[in-house]
């Protein structure tokens, strides 16, 4: 790969010295070879990042096939298997997976917004950001943390709203069939819902802040309140932000695994009924329950129900990704 | 209720008319006072109770005595400030009381001797035993984390930032963004699958945790350090080139140089998400009971494993449960502190 021609140097030697062009192209050359290798090295850092993630397909389903194309007599004999193919068995968990990221999305998103609406145009300017360090902060708390708060904490705070909501409106049969203490899926998903709350209002207060600064002074020139402000000028601008960011809680609440684990008594029905226990369970939660005690092919059908887990999240993180990637230079990363 | 300043003929028009600015902090009052009273009356008063009645009556009584004041624009302008400002005030309450909690059933454990000694003998109510295993082993794992991922990182930023052009970096760092959100157990599985297909099923080791963790970790560093190689301004790199300095050392040199606060700020914050990181760890490294400082053999303690076993197991394990939460929230807000504190301190001086 060396250069060891006589040609001119083109960069990194000085053609006003003659006497040094020797060495001049020497330092050239080895200069070009380390910039080849340096750039070498990184875009195969960027193409190991592709690689990674295709691994992460291929370990699981490699790891998965033993339980995708096991008999049902092999799978049945498995103690926990309470099903005849993987399909049936992952079937209740992926409906309590679904069933609490989106209780929990419902009790997220509109808090969410009104943080990110408070931080971005209700708050005193000076305030703003250490306000919204302060709801950062919450991102920053192990999710280990927040299962012990939700398990010994926050299960008897709601005990005496469920208990009100169940004696109110136990009529309607999602609200049936209360019991103490409330290890239910609503239970779980007013944790998830904390949880997610600051990925979804650090994104939307982005985009929120990125609203004109003319059309938020045009509204107000013309009488608007502040509020019709709001109404008229940002929440339209802001709307595919805010949409984008309730699917990044979403995935994160799909994937979340503590916090169910701790509060959740388990169950594996598709049922409505959000109060009462030993109903639900979400694929994280069961994986990490299950997963110590098992060997061989109950391994295996643990790791199905975590791929199909990664599908579910992929797809949404994927989607999410996709309205954010068309207007704003923001991830949850950063 | 008294009208604002405004031209005399204009007074009976409600557009015009204005609440002073006092008010809603006189409803604010009157609306808990009166909740008190009301709870003092039909039951026993309590925190959570009087502020949720009090709440309510204010929303309505400022509502109601806007919208004949006012007009229904403004009252409608005053009901979005105060729901917006208690979705704020209400976000809140789980920050605040999960501290408190975990600072007051966490102390009553803590102590120097737990965080010096380990569980080896320790079974049924004793209440001795402590965390320096879990302590070691977390650091352990998440250095080995952030040795993987660190360099990957980097060089991945650099290549987004310096050389990325065209279809792959665009899918790059498309895919960077999708990473983030791969759910943390998935990681585990996949650490998991990765040892088991490579040493067989029975191998634990602390390097299995260490790379489930990276592969959360990785994405984050990328995010953080592209964000900051952006920020190095073009005319740097200019002059260097224009001395003759080849592109690789301008990098080295000059780009990483000018980032390097800012990339130690994002690698500790990156470094602070995954430390607390609980269920990849279940997964691979598991628990023991005492130090075990070798990570390619055998399993290994973790503060979040061990928090969450403790929890499980119930009685004396509880309050270990909260105090090794303690030691990691401390851990988390020290890495988080510092980040800030480096990113103050080292950041570049803007243009003199």
């Amino acid at each position: 790969m060396a250069v060891t021609t006589s040609t001119p140097p083109q960069r990194g030697a000085d053609p006003d010295v003659p006497a040094d062009a020797a060495a001049a192209v020497r330092a050239a050359s080895t200069g070009r070879v380390a910039s080849r290798v340096f750039a070498g090295l990184s875009t195969g850092a960027g193409v190991l990042i592709l690689v990674t993630l295709a691994a992460v397909a291929v370990f699981l389903v490699l790891e998965a096939w033993p339980a995708l194309t096991a008999s049902s007599e092999d799978l049945e004999a498995i103690s926990w298997f309470n099903a005849s193919s993987v399909a049936a068995y992952v079937g209740p968990l992926v409906f309590g997976t679904l069933l609490a990221s989106v209780l929990a999305l419902l009790l997220a998103v509109p808090v969410s917004i009104g943080i990110a609406l408070f931080i971005s145009h209700y708050a005193p300017r000076r305030l703003a950001q250490g306000l919204g360090y302060l709801i950062d902060l919450l991102a920053a708390i192990p999710s280990v943390v927040y299962g012990l708060w939700g398990a010994l904490w926050l299960i008897g705070q709601l005990d005496p709203v469920f208990t009100w909501l169940s004696s109110t409106l136990g009529f309607v049969p999602l609200f049936e069939g209360y019991q103490a203490p409330a290890k239910n899926v609503l239970s779980a998903s007013v944790v998830l819902a904390v949880m997610i709350l600051p990925i979804i209002t650090a994104v939307s207060r982005e985009v929120f802040l990125q609203t004109p600064r003319l059309h938020e002074e045009a509204s107000l020139a013309l009488g608007a309140t502040r509020w019709e402000m709001v109404r008229m000028a940002v929440l339209p601008f802001g709307r595919s932000g805010v949409i984008s960011a309730a699917m990044l809680g979403l995935g994160r609440a799909l994937g979340e695994t503590m916090a169910v684990l701790m509060v959740i008594s388990p169950g594996f029905l598709y049922s409505f009924f959000l109060l009462k226990p030993g109903q639900h369970q979400t694929i994280a939660a069961n994986i990490a329950s299950k997963f110590p005690e098992s060997s061989g092919l109950s391994v295996s059908a643990l790791i199905a129900t975590g791929l199909a887990l990664f599908v579910v999240t992929f797809a949404v993180n994927f989607a999410a990704r996709w309205i954010i990637a068309r207007r704003a230079e923001f991830s949850g990363a950063n | 209720m008294t009208a604002d300043v405004a031209p005399a003929g204009l007074l009976a028009d409600a557009t015009y008319r204005r609440l002073p600015s006092w008010a809603p902090w006189g409803f604010a009052g009157g609306a808990l006072v009166l909740a008190f009273l009301v709870l003092l009356v039909a039951a026993t008063p309590g925190v959570p109770g009087v502020v949720a009645l009090g709440a309510a009556l204010y929303v309505l009584s400022l509502s109601i005595t806007s919208r004949i004041v006012e007009g229904p624009r403004r009252a409608a302008d005053r009901l979005a400030t105060t729901l917006v400002t208690g979705s704020f005030l209400l976000a809140l309450i789980p920050l605040v009381s999960l501290l408190l909690l975990v600072l007051t059933r966490g102390s009553t454990s803590f102590s120097w001797a737990f965080l010096t000694t380990d569980m080896v003998g320790i079974f049924g109510d004793m209440t001795d035993g402590g965390i320096q295993h879990a302590i070691v082993g977390t650091l352990m794992v998440t250095l080995a984390a952030a040795v993987i991922s660190v360099p990957i990182g980097l060089l991945t930023a650099i290549y987004l930032v310096e050389y990325g052009r065209g279809p792959l970096a665009r899918a790059i760092t498309f895919l960077v963004d999708v990473m983030t959100g791969i759910p943390s157990i998935v990681a585990g599985l996949f650490a998991f699958a990765l040892f088991t297909l490579i040493f067989g099923p029975a191998y634990r080791a602390g390097v299995m945790g260490a790379v489930a963790l990276a592969l959360l970790m990785t994405p984050v560093v990328i995010r953080s350090v592209e964000e900051m190689l952006r920020l190095v301004p073009n005319e740097l790199r200019e002059a260097s080139y224009a001395l003759g300095v080849p592109k690789w050392l301008t990098i080295v040199k000059v780009v990483l140089r000018t980032a390097a606060a800012g990339i130690v700020t994002g690698v500790m914050l990156a470094v602070a998400r995954v430390i607390g990181e609980t269920a990849p760890l279940l997964l691979t490294v598991g628990l023991v009971t005492q130090v075990n400082w070798d990570l390619f053999d055998g399993r290994m303690a973790t503060l979040p494993v061990f928090a969450y076993r403790q929890y499980e197991q119930g009685g004396t394990g509880i309050d270990r449960a909260w105090a090794a939460a303690l030691t990691l929230i401390l851990i988390v807000m020290l890495l988080n502190l510092v980040a800030r504190l480096v990113s103050r301190w080292f950041a570049p001086k803007g243009a003199r």
